[in-house]
């Protein structure tokens, strides 16, 4: 028996402890989110946030990720009410086919969220590990930077690169 | 390790410092050049002759900052007295060596003194390169000084007083740096010599690969015995699970890996790329010279991977199937380099869990666009507790030797470390 | 000029025949190009009205296209055409994307041509069902239909009476032949044409739902993995298959041949057992594979059939400058970041496939041939992967699940390839060889030009059975078939080899290998990529031979009007008089029209080259694109910007690296792509937008100018001439010398 928190609720699952994360979530949960890229750690597209970090949920086993606290994009926002970085995304239009998306919307917030307003180098750095191939990395480096710009006019004392 | 070497100087630098400035006094300042010389002053030969000597000797590695331009020095070398920052080697008049002559740089290299007659500090292994030839010296001067002069502003090392105090390096010359011309030795083929050369001189491999006094000097009795580079161990050479062949030892050296004993990881994965562009007969020559040395240290060979040693940790076995499991279980779908047999890992049956903790920890990585090795870290996927029973779990079935102890603690201070540099 | 005349083109843009994998479309051209009252689109291959539009009793709008979403932003912009033509909300349009059982068959989804095919389909039969709904009313009402406007799902009289679409419609008002002409709605009134309509599939897509065959989870569903040789050549000689079968939650193991197959309850399981089933199998394999450091030697020495695409005068005139060249290009991969996935269900009677293929009615025939099972038997269903670039693993993924639906009745059965099998099976780009000659005058005319491709088949996708990879594996296999070079105008590997430039003496001549060292078939571009790398680089080499600037060279080679528009605008837009070069920078251009009949592209970028590496580094691309009438001017420019990018990553860094038995490109780390540190600092897209012209094809439209403008900048910023792609550091670097 596995307890996992996602998205703030309590699953207790019957499960091998050496299930990457990643199976359970799109499984066990029924979760979408989570995409099998590669599972070598080499793409990010089945990138959740546990405890704050951006990890490769295909090399997580399950029992690494009991009693963390897991974020995955659907823990973010819904289709209908899509939270601040899934409305950038969309305002920006920073997806073609969209396999690698919620993986970088869910590293972009993990980064978002330690530092609200990186610069383009800041996201360009922390988003090295996840892999779009429809080219669309200008457009998601403009998504995160809309929030980051949002940020900074809304806290117009805050020095323009917010730190950890 | 910093604190022992405080005392030591506290104690001597009274004693020293009476005598310390007249004799610094006697390296004079070496005329400078009007102008740079010209690339027509140099054959093309000599200069691409000199650019594969550089890339043994990693020039470009320490001398570049992190987005920095090539040769233009500010990159920081953290040492265990603080931090230097390397200096500007392009053939810019001002902040560079555009106005060295060869014989300031020659002094430089050989004597750690620069053209103004300063003392370097032995964080540049000028007490390797004295071993340097004339020739490969020449080659070398004509490829620096057909570099692309840049302008900098040279950033200020953060070395702990006394240890900033340039003269000091008077008595540490006397105590520790005795240069030595190599000298052929018969038994050996030329090639053989060449590697020897290579090693003690150029590649200076003892800066990683020999133990240190806590002077900082390496430990004239214990050559390769095994030492530090940038917070990885730099192994005894050579020590490995299985013995290194040259061809194993030459492709590894080429290309970062070798099949039947791992991808190079830390330091020495740019030490590598450095020997790709070298003369491949340099690096057969490094090769076959360091693989004709005894081990200094036999690794015990790792088990044949049954899950035996490893049982009662539950935890550690969930974990490497879960994680490491797709590369590196028998059968896995990757070929070396990526996921090889950890039985043949260095760094899974050395003593100090070390490299081991950092590779799980950082991973491998190649620069822009590269093929090559590559694992992925795990830093922000497990807990010390986590780390510690994978490692545990591996150590038992992989890694031969007896337990690594107080892991938890090991990882939590590396992990820390990892955070700063 | 080029082989292909001005109205020609037209014709061609309009009819619009879907050429890829089909020999039979040679005499489909022709017969379009003869045939006198064209219907638009593919209203030609499929006139009903109502197969392409259908409207409820309660008014509920269903569009339907035989093409797929492969993440090009299609599904948007069928949509904004029909709500425009039906005007009505985009939302009160309900899209059903290729399906065997409920669209029109319009062939693959490849070549950029959907909006030609599908689009102009789309919007013709939703402007004529306008008018016939226009038309009923008026009857109804009595009143001229010029009185009547439809709006908002209903037509609208004067005088405020209103009658519903729906009620309108009845059974058989749209259940007539498309007219070859049709009445749009007029400029000032539009919409959403011409508008950035934002993705309608996006919402999902960011926030988790239910977007890809990869997330589809039917009732009683299970999972299934494929065990593939290690070797194309790799026979398989035992298995021991015991231990697999034993383990938790395995229902069924599948040796046929050579073919490894396991099903599971759940997918963990299935990989399990997928890996315990490969460790115990042993292969036989052959070295069969050239000598990857002699690719090129071998390609050239192979037999080829010899295609003359424009066959003039080959020789160079006497006293011109004359200049000659030769250019390559690896393997290259599509590289989906999600490995191909199928779902497949088998009620014991009739075959559903679930599938991400770009073309659901041929591979619905070749599952037939490859199960056994008549065409009626057995639908496909397009549903969205992970973007393809082309002919990838999903057909192959398609078949896995199929063969093993067949082998568990009842059950739902998915498989995903791992990312391995992907890497090492999916069909590549196949490597091309160029030999080029060229003249150049004293009045800096290009006077001759002898042009020479060479490659292995650039579409080898299913139409039968032998072109599914699982087929060949099995115990009565079904071999490839020999693969045929596709035809012109937008030809194969010779697509866009004629140059667009006016030369007097002009020869093109495309050596077609049939043999394939390595598995290859359609890559984005097919030969585009190559045929424009290679001669916008050569002709960058003869305007510096005859002292002429890159610009004024090609604008005074070209007399189309849209071709010059995108070279001025994207030369302007960049900056190219009075550019700055910085110390290992320079500046390149290039320009193509694709396959010669569909987006004209202009394109300016910078690159830096780092002296003691060789790395080059893209810094920013201006490109300028004319496309038709633009449908949603932001779905163009996306589709130029990753097309920029994806290239540029080719370019730069692709290889498929191959032993003398094996791939040995296996994962991401072993075939490298761009990452976030590589992509260039800024990528301007600017549309000229043609009101009222037909829809020109965009999405392969940037592959081959990148790569030409990348080498142009290189030669531009260190006086080197690249040649081989990719352009590896390496490369430069011995190039530029210490």
């Amino acid at each position: 028996m596995i307890t996992l928190t996602v998205n703030g609720r309590t699953h207790r699952l019957e499960i091998e402890p050496a299930t990457p994360l990643l199976y359970v979530l799109r499984g066990e949960l029924g979760q979408n989110g989570a995409k099998f890229g590669c599972g070598f750690g080499e793409c990010g597209a089945c990138t959740v946030i546990v405890d704050g970090e951006p990890v490769f949920s295909c090399l997580l086993p399950a029992i690494a990720a009991a009693g963390r606290k897991i974020t995955t994009v659907e823990g973010l926002g819904t289709p209908a009410k899509p939270s601040p970085l899934q409305a950038a995304f969309i305002a920006e239009q920073a997806a073609q086919c969209g396999y690698c998306t919620a993986g970088m919307i869910t590293r972009a917030q993990a980064l978002i969220d330690r530092n609200p307003s990186p610069s383009e180098s800041e996201i360009r750095a922390w988003m090295e590990p996840n892999l779009c191939r429809c080219g669309t990395y200008l457009r998601i480096i403009r998504a995160v930077r809309r929030l980051a710009e949002a940020w900074a006019k809304a806290h117009p004392g805050a020095p323009e690169e917010a730190s950890r | 390790m910093r604190a022992r070497w405080i005392i030591a100087a506290i104690v001597l630098l009274p004693l020293l410092a009476a005598t310390g400035y007249g004799i610094a006094a006697q390296y004079p300042l070496i005329d400078k050049l009007e102008n740079a010389p010209p690339r027509s002053a140099f054959s093309r030969k000599l200069i691409a002759d000199g650019a594969r000597l550089a890339a043994i000797g990693g020039c470009h590695l320490c001398h570049t900052a992190p987005d920095g331009a090539d040769f233009a020095g500010n990159r920081p070398i953290p040492t265990p007295f603080g931090t230097i920052y390397s200096t500007n080697i392009t053939p810019a008049p001002g902040s560079g060596i555009g106005q060295w002559s060869e014989a300031a740089f020659a002094r430089a290299m050989r004597a750690g003194i620069s053209r103004t007659g300063r003392h370097q500090f032995p964080a540049f292994p000028y007490p390797h390169f004295a071993r340097l030839s004339d020739a490969d010296l020449h080659a070398l001067y004509a490829f620096l000084m057909t570099r692309r002069p840049v302008e900098t502003t040279q950033l200020p090392n953060r070395l702990l007083f006394p240890l900033n105090q340039r003269w000091l390096m008077t008595f540490w010359n006397i105590l520790f740096f005795h240069p030595a011309s190599s000298r052929r030795d018969p038994r050996h083929d030329a090639e053989w010599n060449r590697g020897a050369y290579l090693v003690a001189g150029l590649g200076h491999c003892g800066d990683c690969h020999t133990p240190r006094n806590l002077f900082g000097a390496e430990e004239s009795g214990r050559k390769f015995a095994g030492g530090r580079g940038e917070g990885w161990t730099g192994p005894a050479l050579p020590a490995a699970p299985t013995p290194w062949s040259t061809a194993q030892l030459f492709h590894y050296l080429r290309h970062g890996w070798d099949q039947t004993h791992g991808a190079a990881a830390g330091p020495m994965q740019a030490v590598a790329a450095g020997l790709g562009q070298a003369d491949p007969a340099d690096v057969r020559a490094i090769a076959a010279y360091l693989s004709s040395r005894e081990p200094r240290t036999a690794l015990p060979r790792g088990h044949s991977g049954n899950a035996e040693p490893a049982a009662g940790n539950r935890l550690g076995a969930a974990l490497f199937a879960g994680a490491c499991a797709r590369c590196h279980a028998g059968g896995a779908p990757m070929l070396p380099p990526h996921g090889i047999d950890l039985r043949l890992s260095t760094a899974i049956a050395a003593a100090d869990p070390r490299d081991a903790i950092l590779t799980v920890l950082g991973g491998i990585r190649q620069p822009d666009g590269r093929a090559g090795p590559y694992m992925p870290g795990f830093a922000d996927s497990f807990s010390d507790r986590q780390m510690a029973a994978l490692l545990s779990f591996v150590r038992a079935r992989y890694g031969g030797g007896p337990a690594w102890r107080g892991l938890a603690s090991r990882v939590r201070a590396l992990r820390q470390g990892r955070g700063q540099s | 000029m080029s082989a292909v005349s001005p109205s020609r083109r037209a014709v061609l843009a309009g009819g619009g025949a879907l050429v890829i994998g089909f020999s039979l479309h040679r005499s489909a051209v022709a017969q379009d190009a003869a045939a006198p009252a064209e219907l638009p689109g593919d209203l030609a291959k499929e006139p009903l009205l109502d197969a392409w539009l259908r409207i409820g009793g309660g008014g509920d709008i269903t569009v339907f296209t035989g093409k797929a979403e492969l993440g090009q932003g299609l599904k948007t912009a069928l949509v904004q055409l029909a709500a425009e033509e039906l005007v009505v909300a985009p939302e009160m349009v309900r899209l059903i994307t290729a399906d065997t059982a409920l669209t029109p068959n319009e062939g693959y989804t490849a070549g950029s041509h959907s909006m030609q095919d599908s689009g102009t389909a789309i919007r013709n039969a939703a402007a004529q069902a306008r008018r016939l709904l226009v038309a009923r009313a008026a009857g109804l009402l009595q009143l001229p239909a010029a009185k009547l406007q439809a709006k908002g799902g209903t037509v609208v009289a004067a005088d405020g009476r209103r009658l519903g679409y729906g009620e309108l419609v009845g059974n058989d008002l749209l259940h007539v032949k498309a007219a070859p002409q049709s009445t749009f709605i007029a400029a000032k009134r539009r919409r959403l044409i011409g508008e950035d309509v934002p993705r309608i599939d996006l919402p999902a897509k960011v926030a988790g739902g239910a977007a890809f065959v990869q997330d589809l989870r039917l009732p009683n569903m299970v999972h299934g993995r494929v065990v593939l040789p290690p070797a194309y050549s790799a026979r398989l000689r035992s298995v021991d298959t015991a231990a697999a079968s034993r383990l938790p939650g395995v229902l069924k193991i599948v040796e046929d041949g050579s073919r490894l197959a396991v099903i599971a309850e759940t997918e963990p399981q299935a990989i399990r057992a997928m890996a315990t089933l490969a460790a115990s199998a042993n292969w036989d394999e052959a070295p069969d594979l050239p000598d990857p450091a002699n690719l090129f030697e071998t390609l050239a020495a192979l037999p080829a059939e010899t295609v003359p695409v424009h066959d003039g005068p080959g020789d160079m005139p006497s006293g011109a400058n004359v200049l000659e060249a030769r250019y390559r290009r690896a393997y290259q991969m599509h590289g989906a970041i999600g490995p191909s996935c199928a779902i497949g269900l088998f009620d014991g009677d009739a075959l559903t496939v679930w599938t991400h293929s770009q073309g659901v009615y041929p591979l619905r025939a070749a599952l037939a041939q490859l199960c056994g099972l008549p065409l009626a038997k057995i639908r496909c269903i397009h549903r969205e992967g992970a973007g393809c670039y082309g002919h990838n693993g999903a057909d192959d993924a398609a078949a896995d699940a199929a063969l093993l639906a067949m082998a568990l009745p009842a059950r739902p059965v998915r498989v995903q390839w791992m990312r391995e099998q992907e890497h090492t099976w999916e069909p590549y780009g196949s490597a091309m060889l160029v030999h080029v000659r060229g003249a150049v005058d004293a009045l800096q005319h290009i006077v001759a030009w002898d042009y020479t491709v060479r490659s292995s088949a650039h579409a080898t996708r299913p139409g039968g059975a032998g072109n599914l990879m699982p087929a060949w594996h099995r115990a009565r296999p079904i071999a490839q078939p020999a693969p045929q070079p596709l035809p012109l105008p937008e030809g194969g590997g010779d697509r866009n080899a004629v140059p667009l430039y006016a030369i007097p003496r002009l020869r093109v001549m495309y050596d077609f290998i049939p043999a394939m060292p390595l598995r290859a078939s359609a890559l984005r571009g097919l030969g585009a990529y190559m045929n424009i790398f290679a001669i916008e680089s050569f002709v960058d080499e003869l305007a510096k031979a005859a002292g002429a600037g890159a610009i004024d060279f090609r604008l005074a080679h070209l007399a189309d009007p849209r071709a010059k528009a995108v070279i001025n605008t994207a030369a302007a837009r960049f900056g190219w008089e009075g550019f700055f070069r910085a110390e290992g920078h320079g500046r390149g251009f290039a320009f193509a029209r694709y396959k010669n009949l569909a987006a004209y592209l202009g394109l300016a970028v910078e690159v830096a080259v780092d002296h003691e590496s060789g790395g080059v580094r893209l810094v920013r691309a201006t490109a300028a694109v004319d496309a038709g009438e633009a449908i949603n001017p932001d779905g163009i420019k996306n589709q130029i910007e990753g097309g920029i990018l994806q290239a540029a990553s080719w370019t730069l860094y692709e290889s498929v690296r191959f032993d003398r038995s094996r791939i040995l490109s296996r994962d991401w780390s072993s075939y490298p792509i761009m990452r976030f540190s590589q992509a260039p600092d800024a990528v301007e897209v600017h549309v000229l937008d043609q009101p009222g012209q037909p829809f020109l094809g965009t999405g392969e439209a940037a592959q081959g100018p990148i790569a030409a403008a990348i080498a142009n900048a290189i030669a531009d910023a260190v006086g080197v001439r690249m040649r081989d792609i990719p352009i590896t550091p390496e490369q430069v670097k011995a190039a530029i010398g210490v």
